[in-house]
């Protein structure tokens, strides 16, 4: 075989696998795109009401017309019609007028913010995130918001550093990098190279909890974060992406139940703040989600759809270990709930 | 960007594809093969920069996978090839097969994208992950190996600078590619998956059919066949670790493993840029696509700059380039231009250093150890500088990021001399040494005038 055939085969062969790649694209791409065009799957209202009343506001991810939008609907009735935004986000957190929202701008160079949205739809404010969004949460008044992404990997940017978490506050300062922070591990100052921090929940403007993970060890902790003196003290271990309940007694996070580490099998669990008294709830699914409150005795959470990727439900479940866990909103995702 | 190689004919204008280098109207062109081995990389390098780019997103989004599984993914991207790079250049050596063993490590790459399509959850990607890096640790010496021989020594630098330009163009092209198709396709992982594993397949085919199996010895053996035609065949079977570890090797081995624990990832410096400039900002997960650019822009031109004043003299020098890259990052101005020049600072750092290191160790070396070498010395790279990266963590929560930062400038500014004096002998040397196995001893042509 000389050369010329040789490199003849090459290009015939190439044109055979770049081919049957296009042909596959092109496949998908129109499945994609009848998916998103097509009336969207479930029933959805203008936008004129969406935030007001007693409601849950979150990610729509009902395939069709609509699909990764904010939305909402009322409290009284959480599987019927929703009202959809024109805003588009990955993890939403509302208050009464506002509310925070962690996005991926899509594009040929993706990009990745945050913004602090009034309800109209307009932004307050904005800033970049330095990886793909993660979890975020803005406290009551709408004064702090935290969020905390993934520092966005690559084999040249690696070793030691996997989430950043930020607190702005609403004039757009942030209040620094957790990993600045003063951190006090049962009682002693420390400062593991590998500690990451992640899942923010507010107390008021002043206080929150979160978690410090130290990648090495696989140890979380509960931390209880003091804005004026930027410190983090720990309060137990093993509670992560914690979620402080409306009366401000207990902490939903995930539980580690099985496995450690990149293993590691989440089960929902509520631990008493007064007493450290930990009850494991009964899901048998790994949940990897913050948890958020709908009242004092239920929570609820996102779960991926196992025969659809992109697709998730919101769940509902009882904290005093009665009942089983229900789907809550159908094809939503990071639910905020608001009572005005 | 678009690089002219206007000195190297296009393997489809060639005839005698694969022949050994030729002079062209008193030019030295860097031989075809090399091109073609060049165009292997493009291939492969898109392959797996496709996936690379959208892995992250993929991992956490689709896989719904949390922090902690990710940054493990991350570590083990790195730390696998290093450890099977010298197990690919001494398969090399040992067999003299160089094509053939670095075929197995593209080979691998492609297995590795049919297991990607059909992989879900953590263990599967894992594993698909870790077939890939081995792949990657395979090729590299060999690969390295063949550019060796297919080149005249005299332009090995510029050899080995179109061929990671090459190699570059690949790793810029591939996440673009990725992130196009997830545009026109939201939920179209699986097409770049697809993608992935039709750029490897071309790549592993062009790179069994085309590229010619040159044998490292063969020159050699038939050069030593007037003087000691017995010690020809002698030397096939045999197989001497010292020469990798003794004389000019030894040298190198050092100064490359103290440079390289000097260098500390730029992962540290666009952690730096991003929390000053907003701009940085910005773009941080695109910064490395800046150190790319400037790479494979300079690596042609510094490869060059070797072949005439020598690749050891590139090689420390080019570190100077990083150097000046930590005192920007450490200097507190945050305008978009100083931005820029460090990203491009740390491209040409790399373009010093990366192909002309492979030429270094190749000239220092014999053909039947040439493999091991190359592997040697870049493994000792890879190893330093995650012990750099390290240790670099410590010292970044002890002092703060820009005062170690300086830190590091300050101890890689006496560094820089200090192995400038370590590799005196070779500084300037542009052709092969004569390596006798016993070779302390400073061969004839070196020493300046």
């Amino acid at each position: 075989m000389n050369d010329r055939v040789k490199w003849l085969l090459v290009a015939g062969l190439s044109v055979v696998a770049l081919g049957a790649t296009a042909v596959l694209g092109l496949v998908a791409w129109q499945q994609s795109r009848l998916r998103l065009e097509a009336r969207s799957a479930v029933a959805i209202t203008a936008p004129t009401e969406w935030a007001s009343g007693d409601r849950v506001v979150f990610r729509n991810t009902a395939f069709g017309d609509g699909y990764g939008l904010v939305a909402s609907v009322p409290l009284g009735d959480p599987t019927g019609p929703r009202a959809v935004t024109e805003v588009a986000c990955d993890r939403v957190d509302a208050v009464d007028d506002e509310f925070s929202c962690l996005r991926t701008e899509r594009g040929v160079v993706p990009s990745y913010s945050a913004s602090l949205y009034a309800n109209d739809g307009t932004v307050v404010l904005t800033w970049p995130l330095p990886g793909i969004p993660s979890r975020t949460r803005i406290s009551d008044d709408g004064a702090r918001i935290a969020t905390t992404s993934f520092v966005s990997g690559h084999s040249y940017a690696t070793i030691g550093f996997s989430t950043e978490t930020v607190i702005h506050d609403d004039a757009g300062d942030d209040l620094g990098d957790f990993e600045e922070w003063t951190l006090i591990v049962d009682g002693t100052a420390s400062a593991p190279i590998d500690r990451n921090f992640w899942g923010v929940t507010f107390v008021d403007d002043t206080t929150f909890y979160a978690t410090v993970g130290m990648t090495g060890s696989g140890r979380t902790y509960l931390v209880h974060g003091d804005i004026p003196t930027r410190t983090l003290t720990t309060v137990a271990e093993g509670v992560e992406c914690p979620s402080l309940s409306p009366d401000r007694t207990r902490i939903a996070f995930k539980r580690v139940t099985a496995g450690s580490g990149p293993t590691a099998y989440w089960t929902p669990a509520i631990m008493d703040l007064a007493t450290g008294e930990v009850r494991t709830l009964t899901e048998s699914r790994s949940v990897d989600d913050q948890i958020e409150w709908l009242d004092d005795s239920t929570i609820l959470y996102g779960m991926p759809r196992e025969d659809q990727s992109g697709d998730t439900d919101v769940w509902s479940l009882r904290t005093d270990g009665s009942g089983v866990p229900e789907v809550f909103i159908e094809h939503a995702w990071s639910p905020s709930v608001v009572r005005p | 960007m678009y690089i002219s190689f206007s000195n190297s004919p296009a393997p489809e204008a060639e005839s005698e594809v694969g022949d050994p280098p030729r002079r062209n109207r008193g030019a030295r062109t860097v031989s075809s093969t090399v091109v073609t081995l060049g165009i292997v990389s493009l291939l492969t390098d898109v392959s797996s920069e496709s996936v690379a780019a959208i892995l992250p997103l993929y991992i956490t989004g689709v896989l719904g996978l949390s922090t902690i599984a990710f940054g493990f993914i991350d570590g083990l991207y790195q730390g696998v090839s290093a450890v099977v790079r010298i197990v690919g250049g001494y398969a090399s050596d040992r067999y003299d097969m160089p094509k053939w063993v670095a075929f197995v490590g593209y080979a691998l790459a492609a297995v590795a994208r049919v297991g990607l399509l059909f992989a879900s959850g953590f263990a599967a990607i894992t594993a698909v992950i870790a077939v890939d890096r081995i792949g990657k640790g395979i090729r590299t010496a060999p690969r390295d190996a063949l550019i060796t021989a297919a080149s005249e020594p005299e332009i090995l630098g510029t050899s080995f600078g179109v061929h990671r330009t090459l190699d570059n163009i690949g790793a810029a092209i591939g996440p673009l590619i990725a992130f196009f198709i997830l545009l026109a396709i939201p939920d179209g992982f699986h097409t770049v998956f697809v993608a992935s594993l039709a750029f490897a397949l071309i790549g592993v085919l062009i790179l069994g059919l085309v590229v010619p199996n040159v044998r490292t010895r063969a020159a050699h053996d038939e050069a030593v066949t007037d003087a000691a035609a017995p010690a020809a065949s002698r030397v096939r079977k045999k197989f001497d670790w010292a020469a990798v570890t003794t004389g000019p090797m030894r040298r190198v081995l050092a100064a490359a493993g103290l440079l390289g624990l000097l260098t500390i990832g730029d992962g540290f410096v666009y952690l730096v840029l991003q929390s000053r400039s907003d701009f940085a900002a910005q773009w941080f997960p695109l910064l490395y696509v800046g150190t790319n650019l400037a790479f494979l822009a300079l690596a042609i031109p510094l490869g060059r700059l070797s072949d005439r004043v020598g690749r050891a003299r590139v090689f420390v020098f080019g570190h100077a380039s990083l150097l000046a890259a930590y005192v920007i990052a450490a200097t507190p101005i945050a305008d978009v231009a100083s931005i820029i020049l460090c990203l491009a600072l740390l491209g040409g750092f790399y373009a010093s250093t990366d192909g002309v290191l492979a030429a270094l160790a190749s000239q220092l070396t014999s053909p039947e150890t040439r493999g091991t070498g190359i592997a040697a010395a870049q493994t000792v790279v890879a190893l330093t500088r995650f012990l750099a990266a390290t240790g670099f963590g410590v010292l970044w929560y002890l002092v703060g990021p820009e005062t170690s930062m300086l830190i590091v400038a300050g101890l890689l500014a006496v560094a820089i001399p200090a192995v400038a004096l370590l590799l005196h002998p070779y500084l300037s040397v542009t052709r092969p040494l004569a390596v006798a196995s016993d070779s302390d001893a400073l061969p004839a042509e070196v020493g300046e005038p």
